[in-house]
């Protein structure tokens, strides 16, 4: 059993490392198939302006006389030994830049997931109660509306709404962390993790519903519900108990995707996030930024679904036999 | 594409998605309420991205150029005309042969850090800009400088291989700053040390870059704001919404729409300034269908500039000839073909013996700059009426930038920067030996012998006359189409004052601009 145990975590952590070194593969040659390198995206065009020797002079500045197999190998050596890079536009090492933005987006992604858990599972729960009811149809208007109206969207209304309507604009502030000033962190993570949310509970809302809708049909809920257990009970812990497995997995895939995705709802509400630290990388062509700081995310999404893993475990006994 | 890389930059910022991470690790940034030592109001000025640099001989984003202007000093300076007034330097005079430029500098200016500047400070900074290993962009504006000398600590001589007007404006760029000779650019780039009007206070990475009074500053007028915030809100939208609720002061658009929305709300007042920089179509006379002048000036002739300026920029700007320098500005009415003329553009077709029509290939930029791609459907529209097939490649501004820099084009769309110097915007382009020439695609002996005399003279009567004929020596051979320039929009909340535009977008008076 434990050698067995044994077996499967190494197999796990081999599986990690090749879908890393894979990613660290792919993002180092699609960076370089950009057009455009370090010195072009500083300059812009006045870069047609350098001389041969003012060219060799940046290229040796920013290390771009080496060769791409050289400087791959640099970089991912120094990754071991965390040294992920340098960004030369902050004057700052990229562990610093992603130990400050990491967790900007791993409490909004919380929050977010947190808020979609909120509106998803009743209302998966209430749409099933009676399927293809009214109430049905109003959480999968609830649930289209989440898949359908983009993020940028939503975003910009809200701002301008509470902006102009209320004053209420917490992210024209200066960012302030969780541990700086928890009023204002929360307040500004609001509005993004009510955008995030609100699209992440679609699929929730979905999933939620289906399942039970599975689980309701099943022989002990009838034995359950005729051994006289009250309805309430039955909904929440045999129901929904039971629901959870495709729930969690549906939640998982979701956080780990909102490492990553919250792009674009970071730029507009202003959240200095890992996503927008990927983004302000590749418009500079910073390679070290945008490689150390992807291997980060899909590192991150990694160890995500290893946690959903363990949560099947726990959740449901029949994975752990099997 | 000189200057124009500012703009563009700043438009890429604006209208792509821009940029930013990380949080600060030692607490949030001062608010606008923030009272410092002296008094007053610190003001927060909403950017869309925050500098890529702060080395000032580098730096050409138009965000790090607004900063390091308040940070650094330079010889000589521009007043809100854009005329050449004294900076660093107290008084300069050229002799009479013109091969000498001597310049008296200012006594008692201290570097940010305390120490003392001066002519030895200018000899260093001067011999590393012209050193090819400094990568200096500024380096060939420093072209007729053959030596720079410190006889005594207040006077520093410029030794000139011939005579150059545009050498006192060229001196006033923050590319030409100030440094230290003692400094490093690994040590600048972290703790900038200038003469300028602020010093750095705080900088959180991407978030928000502080400047403090500089009390020691030389200037008879010490800045109002006791700080100056500027703070990175990528989306030029948000920084709108940052306004109305009171977070943020004062802000730069480019984007009309934008600027219209901001006016809109009545909270937010919008002033709008003509711009130097130019749009334009330009096109490479030494490829293809474009060798031919009867070509490029069919092009010109079905063109009206008008129109296009009314399509792709809402009418946010003016007609415009190559000069957009107040000083020096071009008459847009006496190109050829002022007004569209269809009838001409057949005529000259005829004349290349391409009466059935010609495809010329242009590259357009997506995303640099909002109006590109509209400017050139509307002029792939015009000149399909004059049976030329303007063939649209529209590129990611990475992939644009990578075509123009290395010249490989027939036409572009493009935003190109002006100067307050003629010889400065154009000089570089359109002369055979131009560092730009390559990507002009254009040059003559006319030119080259107008631009020689252009330098050679400082009376301001004299250049007007030489650069009206330049204007007309490019437009009368079609080098490129010239189209519109645009404005920019400074948005201010109320009880903002002292802050004064300029058509360069520079944001000098920013040490004249107080908060109430």
């Amino acid at each position: 059993m434990r050698a067995l145990l044994r077996n499967r975590l190494a197999r796990r952590a081999a599986g990690t490392a090749g879908t890393l070194f894979g990613v660290a593969v792919f993002v180092f040659v699609m960076l370089r198939a950009i057009p455009g390198n370090q010195i072009t995206a500083g300059l812009g065009t006045e870069a047609a302006a350098l001389t041969p020797a003012q060219q060799a002079a940046l290229e040796r500045y920013y290390g771009l006389d080496r060769p791409l197999v050289a400087q791959f190998f640099a970089w991912l050596g120094n990754m071991f030994t965390g040294n992920f890079g340098y960004s030369a536009r902050n004057q700052q090492s990229v562990l610093d830049l992603t130990l400050r933005s990491l967790p900007v987006t791993a409490e909004l992604a919380v929050l977010s997931i947190v808020l979609a858990l909120a509106i998803g599972v009743p209302l998966g729960m209430l749409a099933a109660s009676r399927a293809n009811s009214a109430r049905d149809a109003l959480g999968q208007a609830v649930s289209l509306a989440g898949l359908s109206i983009p993020a940028f969207l939503l975003a910009t209304t809200l701002l301008s709404v509470f902006a102009a309507s209320f004053g209420f604009n917490p992210n024209g502030q200066g960012f302030a962390t969780l541990a700086e000033d928890p009023l204002l962190n929360l307040r500004q993570m609001l509005l993004p993790a009510l955008v995030l949310g609100f699209g992440i509970a679609a699929p929730i809302l979905r999933t939620t519903r289906a399942a039970v809708l599975e689980v309701r049909s099943e022989d002990f809920v009838r034995t359950a519900r005729a051994k006289g257990v009250p309805e309430r009970r039955l909904q929440v812990r045999h129901v929904l108990g039971n629901a959870l497995v495709p729930i969690v997995t549906m939640t998982g895939l979701q956080f780990g995707y909102l490492l990553g995705g919250a792009v674009v709802v970071e730029q507009i509400f202003s959240v200095p996030g890992i996503g927008r630290q990927v983004l302000l990388g590749i418009q500079q062509k910073e390679y070290a930024v945008v490689q150390s700081t992807v291997l980060v995310i899909a590192l991150a999404f990694v160890l995500v679904n290893l946690l959903t893993d363990v949560l099947y475990r726990v959740i449901d006994p029949r994975v752990r036999a099997s | 594409m000189p200057r124009g890389t500012l703009s563009a930059a700043a438009l890429a910022a604006t209208l792509s998605l821009a940029l930013t991470s990380c949080s600060s690790s030692s607490g949030p940034a001062p608010s606008a309420g923030a009272t410092g030592a002296g008094g007053g109001k610190g003001l927060v000025v909403g950017v869309t991205s925050d500098p890529d640099t702060l080395f000032p001989w580098k730096a050409t984003q138009f965000q790090a150029v607004n900063v390091l202007q308040n940070l650094y000093g330079t010889l000589t300076e521009f007043d809100k005309d854009l005329n050449v007034v004294p900076g660093l330097a107290e008084s300069w005079r050229a002799s009479d042969d013109g091969r000498t430029l001597t310049l008296k500098l200012r006594q008692g200016v201290m570097f940010a850090d305390g120490s003392a500047f001066d002519s030895k400070d200018v000899k260093s900074s001067l011999d590393k800009i012209m050193d090819e290993a400094t990568a200096a962009v500024a380096r060939t504006s420093l072209a007729s400088v053959k030596s720079v000398e410190a006889p005594d600590a207040g006077t520093v001589v410029l030794k000139l291989s011939g005579p150059d007007a545009a050498l006192p404006a060229n001196l006033a760029t923050v590319n030409m700053a100030m440094l230290s000779s003692d400094d490093t650019e690994e040590k600048l780039n972290g703790t900038p040390n200038g003469t300028g009007p602020f010093t750095l206070g705080k900088r959180v990475p991407s978030q928000s870059l502080t400047l403090t009074r500089n009390d020691k500053y030389w200037g008879a007028e010490k800045p109002k704001a006791p700080t100056v915030e500027f703070r990175v809100i990528p989306d030029e939208s948000s920084i709108v919404s940052a306004m109305q609720s009171g977070n943020v002061q004062l802000a730069v658009f480019n984007d009309p729409l934008v600027a219209q929305t901001a006016a809109g709300g009545g909270t937010i007042t919008v002033a709008k300034t003509p711009q130097l920089n130019y749009h334009v179509l330009q096109l490479n006379a030494r490829r293809g269908e474009l060798k031919d002048v009867n070509v490029r000036l069919a092009m010109q002739c079905a063109i009206d500039r008008k129109q296009v300026l009314d399509t792709a920029a809402l009418g946010e700007g003016e007609v415009t000839g190559p000069i957009t320098a107040p000083a020096f500005k071009s008459d847009p009415g006496k190109r050829p073909c002022p007004a569209r003329d269809l009838a001409k553009a057949a005529e000259y077709l005829g004349k290349a013996g391409k009466a059935g029509g010609v495809t010329v290939k242009a590259i357009v930029s997506q995303g640099e700059y909002a109006t590109s791609v509209n400017e050139a459907q509307n002029l792939k529209a015009q000149l399909a009426e004059a049976k030329i097939n303007l063939e649209l490649e529209v590129l990611e501004s990475g992939a644009f930038v990578d075509r123009w820099v290395a010249a490989d084009f027939d036409a572009a769309v493009a935003l190109n920067g002006g100067r307050p110097d003629p010889d400065g915007s154009y000089g570089r382009y359109f002369t055979s030996d131009g560092n730009l020439n390559k990507v002009a695609g254009y040059s003559s002996p006319t030119l080259d012998k107008l631009f020689a005399e252009g330098k050679a003279t400082t009376d301001q009567a004299a250049r007007k006359a030489i650069y009206d004929q330049v204007a007309a020596e490019l437009e009368n051979n079609a080098a490129w189409i010239w189209l519109f320039a645009g404005y920019t929009y400074t948005a201010t909340t109320a009880g903002v004052q002292g802050f004064t535009p300029m058509a360069n977008g520079s944001l000098q008076s920013l040490r004249a601009t107080s908060v109430s």
